[in-house]
């Protein structure tokens, strides 16, 4: 009863993916508006025809499918965080590793030119590159990304050694903490020297899924599929854990290496998500629990789940930070943080323990 | 009556025999405080650089004993102690240089502070064309310059002039002015759009999307400006972001790239009106499409 349960959460889940996705291509600057029927119209004048084809292909369809993919990405680190470290409060944030992902982009910012967006030259002249937090250009994307990554490890790293490795799960959290709020004052520190990136960085630290392009899209939903993998192999030593660290040792679970895996595969996602879209949060924290209130499921499930979740989450943050009050647009984040808060308040307030998820 | 309160009053008394109520200043400031003092104040702080410029601009520079880290014109502030920003001043080194008013944008926090230790803050914050002619009047009757209404008679003067100097064809040419790659835009109601509408130019941001709105980069591709205006630091490689390659602005190079002092200029509600206006107005003489096809 449960896997069909769990199965029928995955089609509805993916289902209201693709209703957004559609959604998507007809909710822009105007509002809602039939692009759909605009495109496929015999008698749309040939004009409006080029423009609508431009505004779905290159902007809405990038940002749609964008939003989906960063939200899948978060959700699965949120999962793969609550599991790693069985605790209900772990998010992909936790371990410091936004905190270095952002220090990554703002110290590739810093040293490239100040941030203001450009390397030599005028912006308009052919030599001249360009590079700015939301730049499509798939170089710039990739070397983002990997500034937020090496950033995210660096975090990561310091909060294991500072927590002298991953045993103690309370000591971790706090580690994780303490370094987050350590590097987010040095990202500052950054920016104060930097100011030329202090405005770039400024709709970073605020997240932003306006300037997702084919680059950024393609790029996340690559590292998605190779972080869901990843625990795939990996599921026994999650679920394992979930039983309590001394079970999983007695199950000759190889801990310790698989665990610093999984951080690396955390990390990763972690920081894939956050070098395209900025620092968008709640969506890793409420995805596993919004999973977990409704269906009891092994960690391999989960995985697919909460990428669904948090796809949804994101996705229909999105949505909603261009349409309610278009033209104009509300920071996403914002958004997220409200459709995922009040619906784990009314969680909450309904069940009570559903809500404990795994109790240590 | 005790002695003590006879002889209260009668100090008193003699103290307004000797205070000559003419030379006495009453001026009310944004918020609705009232400010008194016993003659025109001869050391200022300002704490906004519209402020201090228009300090300076009635010819008043040499009052100024302090400045916020912002204010960096006329040149000769550059020179003075700077007392920290807007938001985070030094009250300490305010309280240091004695000054006889700070002026100050409004909703300062830390105007409380400086009002218990007996320095009197003038909040100002000019926003519009409005608020700067207004600012510019109250300051000239703080300091009490004769005749504040004549530079403002001269700032707009300078707008209508650099108008005026626009060739024809370049009236009705739609501009997106970026001032953060948000992106926000300045739209009709803000400071730069003002100036913008007096120069005949059609901004794609409307009124009623308020002074500074976020907007979805998706409208820029829709209303497809001709003209795009943004300041070197938030220069980005506009061509790359997502459809924008196809604007007619970033596709035919219509583009005006302003220095940060430029930028300065153009965001600062201040008596450099004229020359923000003037900034723009060269800027659409060489970039606006229409201008290029006129022949010389």
């Amino acid at each position: 009863m449960n896997a069909t349960r769990t199965g029928w959460l995955l089609w509805l889940a993916l289902l209201v993916c693709a209703a957004m996705a559609v959604l998507g291509l007809c909710i822009g600057s105007a509002g809602f508006e039939n692009t759909v029927g605009l495109l496929l119209g015999e008698h749309t004048p040939a004009i409006e025809r080029a423009m609508a084809q431009q505004i779905v292909w290159d902007i809405r369809l990038p940002r749609t499918v964008g939003a989906l993919a960063a939200g899948a990405l978060l959700g699965l680190a949120g999962a793969l965080a609550q599991g790693l470290f069985r605790n209900p409060l772990a998010d992909p944030y936790l371990l410091g590793s936004a905190s270095g992902a952002s220090l990554g982009v703002a110290l590739a910012l810093a040293s490239m030119g100040g941030g203001a967006g450009m390397v030599g030259g005028s912006m308009m002249s052919e030599g001249g590159a360009a590079i700015s937090v939301f730049s499509s250009s798939i170089w710039v994307r990739l070397g983002l990304t990997g500034a937020a990554f090496a950033g995210a490890v660096f975090a990561v790293m310091l909060t294991l050694s500072l927590a002298r490795g991953v045993q103690h799960t309370l000591r971790l959290l706090l580690a994780g903490v303490i370094v987050g709020v350590v590097l987010g004052a040095v990202t500052s520190l950054v920016l104060l020297f930097s100011p030329d990136s202090l405005q770039a960085m400024q709709s970073f630290l605020l997240g932003s899924t306006s300037f997702i392009g084919w680059a950024s899209y393609v790029l996340m939903a690559v590292v998605w599929l190779m972080c869901v993998v990843a625990p795939w192999a990996l599921e026994r030593v999650l679920d394992g854990l979930s039983l309590g660290e001394a079970t999983a040792l007695s199950l000759g679970l190889p801990i310790g290496p698989l665990r610093a895996a999984l951080v690396a595969v955390l990390a990763l996602a972690t920081g894939t998500a956050v070098a395209q879209t900025g620092l968008i949060a709640f969506v890793g924290l409420a995805a596993p629990h919004l999973v977990r209130a409704l269906v009891k499921v092994p960690h391999r499930q989960l995985m697919w789940l909460a990428s669904a979740m948090g796809a949804v989450l994101l996705g229909g943050a999105d949505l909603l930070a261009r349409w309610l009050i278009a033209p104009q647009e509300l920071p996403v984040g914002v958004l997220t943080a409200v459709l995922g808060g009040l619906y784990l308040l009314w969680l909450m307030h309904r069940g009570g323990g559903a809500l404990g998820g795994r109790k240590p | 009556m005790t002695l003590a309160h006879r002889l209260t009053a009668l100090v008193l008394f003699s103290l307004a025999l000797f205070a000559n109520p003419a030379q006495a200043v009453q001026v009310t400031d944004d918020q609705g405080t009232v400010l008194k003092l016993a003659r025109a104040p001869q050391r200022i702080v300002s704490l906004l650089p519209s402020l201090t410029e228009t300090v300076c601009a009635l010819g008043q520079c040499q009052r100024l004993v302090g400045v916020d880290r912002y204010s960096n014109f006329p040149e000769s502030v550059k020179k003075l102690p700077q007392v920290g920003g807007g938001m985070d001043p030094n009250i300490e080194a305010i309280v240091a240089l004695h000054p006889d008013v700070v002026l100050a944008a409004l909703s300062s926090r830390w105007a409380q502070r400086l009002t218990a230790l007996g320095i009197p803050v003038f909040a100002l914050e000019p926003k519009t064309q409005a608020d700067v002619q207004r600012a510019v009047g109250k300051l000239a009757l703080l300091l009490e310059v004769p005749d504040g209404q004549k530079l403002w008679r001269d700032i707009d003067a300078g707008v209508i002039a650099a108008a005026q100097s626009l060739p024809p064809n370049v009236r009705g040419t739609k501009v997106y002015f970026e001032v953060n790659r948000g992106p926000y835009g300045a739209g009709e109601a803000s400071f730069i759009g003002e100036i913008l509408t007096r120069l005949g130019v059609q901004n794609i941001l409307p009124a009623k999307l308020g002074p500074f709105p976020l907007i979805n980069p998706e409208l820029v591709v829709r209303e497809n400006p001709d003209l795009i205006m943004v300041g070197e630091s938030n220069l980005e490689s506009m061509e790359q972001r997502p459809g924008w390659s196809r604007i007619r602005a970033i596709r035919e190079r219509h583009i005006c790239v302003f220095t940060s002092a430029q930028s300065d200029v153009l965001v600062r509600p201040g008596p450099r009106m004229a020359e923000s206006a003037r900034i723009m107005a060269q800027c659409l003489a060489d970039k606006a499409p229409t201008a290029k096809a006129t022949p010389q």
